[in-house]
């Protein structure tokens, strides 16, 4: 029997070892819910807003940051603007398309249309694309949306946004926008006013001191690490100070331009 | 004469059971062969409409609730106890027949008794495996019904054969177990191995049944993306995951099904009374460790084999599977093998005193022991832990600043091939403990095989280093394949080598089975429990990678438990599960040793 007990004793220590290794050993970490499909009113939405939209669906529920990354699993977006006109006179090109806007969307719906060198499936000769149809399947893209990626495409790269929103999608599905029905603002301190940045930031006027004094941040920050702190306040803590204190909705409060002046703005503070 | 015309004949039997487990199956409904393509084409001509309906868009009602219990939960450790007990009888019966054979040709009895005592405890699992996969039904039935008649819709007809095998299954256990001391003698043993053969080509298509099942899940074919079924079951069957989860689950069954029988040897060791009880269980649970360690050494190739094709399959699946929440699961995966491999590792050192000779390798092992340890935390080491946005905020970014560039790919590439490597060198060392070669050229030899293992493991550094942080990203998993090659000519080579150089060898002094020290038995159980919750995981994980879709991309899971558990919780239920799993197995072994006790009830009975 005492032979037995210890046998019994040390499997459950055994196990109470693994799990608790998987339970404080490593981060506890609550996986996003399943998307969601919310309706939206398209009619009332701002250009501005149609770009923020494609932004949160290319970062969010399209997925496409899962490969179009510097990781190199597939070409970079950055990339297509000024490649369009070569990739669509190119002899391998398959698709329909004529110009950006067709281009960007055929991409989408028919990767295979045209495969970036080196990008192909494994032993297609860059024929098939391993990128999905993000119309359909898991990742299932509406219309509206499909739209609201090219707009933001266009918008990031520079090029005229020729994508017009769609005023008949009354039943289109897309996902929620909590960005207020307002006039995105000109001015940075009245965007970091607006959102509350002074409670806990030494900024314009206001002295918090829960968060990095932000008078001249400019000077070891740049502007994409201040984009990222703004939108992502958690993936890099500054010494000295506690995570999970600054809201991380900020992307989908703000505006796409709120965002872009006031990490513009802050970098200028030297 | 008519003996031996008898031994032919059912040597020829025996091969040509033997051929018609790995002919491909030719059963009615299941064939793509010239009736189903006549069929197709006919269907092409005249139906343009599938008689099957799409797949159903559920909303939560129609998932229904009973008597408060969590559908999801009851379903998952159903299913996940069935698994561990199907591996387990499934597994036991393949080296059942191995053994079996090897006593058969050797003729040495002891074989024979361990084979049998082998299948006495599989076959109150096996009643087990049924009960469970009974409740695994009614749960499916009960909380998911949609789920079921969408899958019977498609898969009826393989279902039909499943029962039918389950039949068949069972008749063939039930003679080759309890014809076992009738069917001994020249030709009854041909008869009864033949027996043998076929229960595992039965077992063995049940589960390639089974699996089409839930690889279609993950990766589902014959169907529209609607989930409408165009009516051709063997394209169902035949997806792109079915193969890759037909080879990992047959290898690590074989590991599973040493490990479990290795953990009885080890309790029957510790419990035994004399020195020949310790000797026998000495022996069963080295034979034991040594079928685990030979499942777990090819375990880890056909896994990777298995992600790859899930990346071909859908590079997002791939990407959910490795570089998400799931990435970290990968990270508790490593400490579950790194315990494996130290575990047999460990077995196999302790084993060493059982010979006078192996006395003079004690030295080296704490050599193997660093290399083991140093390969374990490389393997361990994560790199790339983002999914979407919201995991790589609660993450805190995506690579650890230090640590990061041991977590890439072929960094653990090189790690398990070193483990594996290692792993194979103590069992050398434990194979040569008790001998002394006898032919002239043994300097030459060994030499041979330090160059071969020199030359293999600066290969594998190489390719690793080369392909891990000299090549683009896409290319760093092209290391594998040629590092794996490596390993396996390696084992090849030495193996031949040293069966050449100690053929005809002399013994230092008889082997002394039982003298190994308790704690070795230990190992065993480590083994064992570590497998078992390693399997918990693993289902865990191939399960959730399909998210929230019943069929991936064509049936979608609106029910309140279509999110993904956190991994805590997770590894709660596997935990919970083990231990219930764990308790039925002690309840098998229980069942073993009285089966085989006898009270004396003088006075009891009428004289």
């Amino acid at each position: 029997m005492k032979q037995f007990l210890a046998v019994i004793g040390f499997s459950l220590l055994t196990i109470a070892g693994f799990a608790g290794f998987s339970n404080y050993g490593i981060p506890r970490i609550e996986p996003a819910p399943p998307p969601v499909q919310e309706k939206i009113d398209l009619s009332a939405m701002t250009m501005d807003q149609f770009i923020s939209l494609g932004e949160r669906v290319l970062n969010g529920k399209g997925t496409c940051k899962l490969c179009h990354n510097e990781l190199g699993r597939a070409p970079l977006l950055e990339q297509i603007i000024p490649n369009t006109e070569k990739r669509l006179a190119d002899a391998k090109y398959k698709g329909e398309a004529h110009d950006l806007e067709g281009y960007i969307l055929e991409s989408m719906v028919n990767p295979s249309a045209y495969v970036v060198a080196g990008f192909g499936k494994s032993g297609s000769n860059d024929t098939v694309s391993p990128m999905p149809d993000v119309s359909g399947g898991s990742i299932g893209l509406t219309e509206p949306e499909l739209l609201a990626v090219i707009a933001y495409l266009q918008d990031s790269g520079g090029a005229e946004v020729t994508v017009e929103i769609p005023t008949d999608a009354g039943d289109a599905a897309a996902e929620e926008v909590t960005a207020e029905e307002r006039e995105p603002l000109e001015d940075p301190l009245e965007i970091a006013a607006e959102f509350g940045c002074g409670a806990c930031h030494i900024i314009g006027e206001d002295e918090g001191d829960i968060g990095p004094d932000l008078t001249k941040i400019g000077a070891t920050r740049d502007r994409d690490y201040l984009r990222r702190a703004i939108l992502y306040p958690n993936a890099e803590i500054a010494e000295g100070f506690e995570a999970d204190i600054m809201p991380d909705d900020l992307g989908d409060t703000m505006f796409a331009v709120e965002v872009e002046r006031l990490a513009e703005y802050l970098a200028s503070l030297k | 004469m008519r003996p031996r015309l008898l031994s032919r004949m059912s040597g020829a039997l025996l091969v040509l059971f033997l051929g018609l487990f790995f002919v491909p199956m030719e059963l009615p409904g299941l064939d793509s062969g010239t009736a189903f393509a006549a069929e197709a084409v006919a269907a092409d001509a005249v139906v343009e409409v599938s008689p099957y309906q799409p797949a159903p868009n559920l909303v939560e009602k129609d998932y229904p609730t009973f008597l408060g219990f969590n559908g999801r939960i009851f379903v998952w450790i159903a299913a996940q106890l069935h698994l561990w007990f199907a591996a387990f009888v499934l597994a036991v019966p393949i080296f059942v027949f191995i053994i079996e054979a090897i006593g058969m040709k050797t003729r040495d009895k002891r074989y024979d008794n361990m084979a049998y005592e082998f299948i006495k405890v599989s076959l109150t699992a096996y009643s087990l495996t049924a009960i469970v996969g009974g409740l695994m039904t009614l749960g499916l039935l009960v909380f998911y019904p949609h789920v079921m008649a969408y899958m019977t819709s498609i898969f009826k007809e393989t279902m039909i054969f499943y029962a039918l095998l389950f039949f068949a299954e069972s008749a063939c256990l039930y003679i080759y177990y309890y014809g076992w001391h009738w069917l001994q003698g020249p030709f009854r043993k041909w008869v009864h191995l033949t027996i043998g053969l076929l229960l595992n080509a039965v077992g063995t298509v049940l589960m390639l049944l089974a699996n089409s099942w839930l690889t279609f899940m993950m990766s589902p074919a014959g169907v529209d993306s609607a989930g409408v079924f165009n009516g051709q079951v063997w394209d169902a069957m035949h997806n792109f995951l079915w193969n890759p989860i037909n080879l990992h689950r047959f290898v690590a069954n074989i590991a599973y099904g040493g490990s479990i029988i290795g953990a009885y040897a080890a309790y029957k060791f510790l419990s035994a009374r004399t020195p020949q009880e310790k000797a026998h269980y000495d022996w069963m649970g080295y034979n034991a460790n040594f079928v685990a360690i030979a499942g777990l050494l090819p375990l880890p190739f056909a896994g990777y084999y298995l992600v790859a094709e899930i990346y071909a399959y859908s590079q997002q699946m791939g990407i959910t599977l490795m570089g998400g929440i799931f990435a970290w699961l990968f990270i508790i995966q490593a400490v579950l093998i790194g315990t494996l491999f130290l575990s047999a590792n460990y077995y196999l050192w302790c084993g060493l005193g059982r010979s006078e000779g192996g006395i003079r390798y004690y030295k080296y092992m704490k050599y193997l022991g660093f290399a083991l340890v140093a390969a374990f935390l490389v393997w361990f080491t994560p790199h790339t832990l983002v999914l979407s946005n919201e995991e790589l905020k609660a993450l805190g970014g995506p690579y650890h600043k230090y640590l990061g560039p041991l977590g890439i790919m072929p960094a653990k590439n090189t790690a398990v091939n070193i483990m594996i490597l290692m792993t194979y060198l103590s069992f050398l060392y434990y194979r040569r403990a008790n001998k002394i070669a006898t032919v002239n050229w043994v300097k030459a030899g060994n030499t041979a095989q330090i160059a071969l293992f020199t030359m293999a493991i600066a290969n594998i550094f190489f390719l690793g280093i080369y392909h891990g942080y000299f090549t683009n990203t896409v290319y760093k998993v092209a290391a594998s394949i040629p590092q794996v090659l490596t390993t396996l000519t390696v084992i090849v080579m030495s193996t031949v080598i040293d069966s050449m150089i100690y053929k005809n060898s002399t013994e230092v002094a008889p082997q002394r089975w039982g003298r190994v020290p308790p704690r070795s038995q230990y190992a065993l159980f480590l083994l064992a429990v570590s497998f078992t919750w390693l399997m918990g995981l693993m289902g865990y994980i191939r399960s959730g990678i399909r998210q929230h879709w019943h069929v991936v991309d064509v049936f979608r899971d609106n029910s309140p438990d279509a999110f993904t558990p956190s991994l805590g919780y997770a590894t709660n239920v596997i935990s919970v599960a083990t231990i219930m799993f764990m308790a039925m197995v002690i309840f098998v072994f229980w069942l073993a040793q009285i089966s085989g006790q006898k009270t004396d009830a003088a006075g009891f009975w009428k004289e």
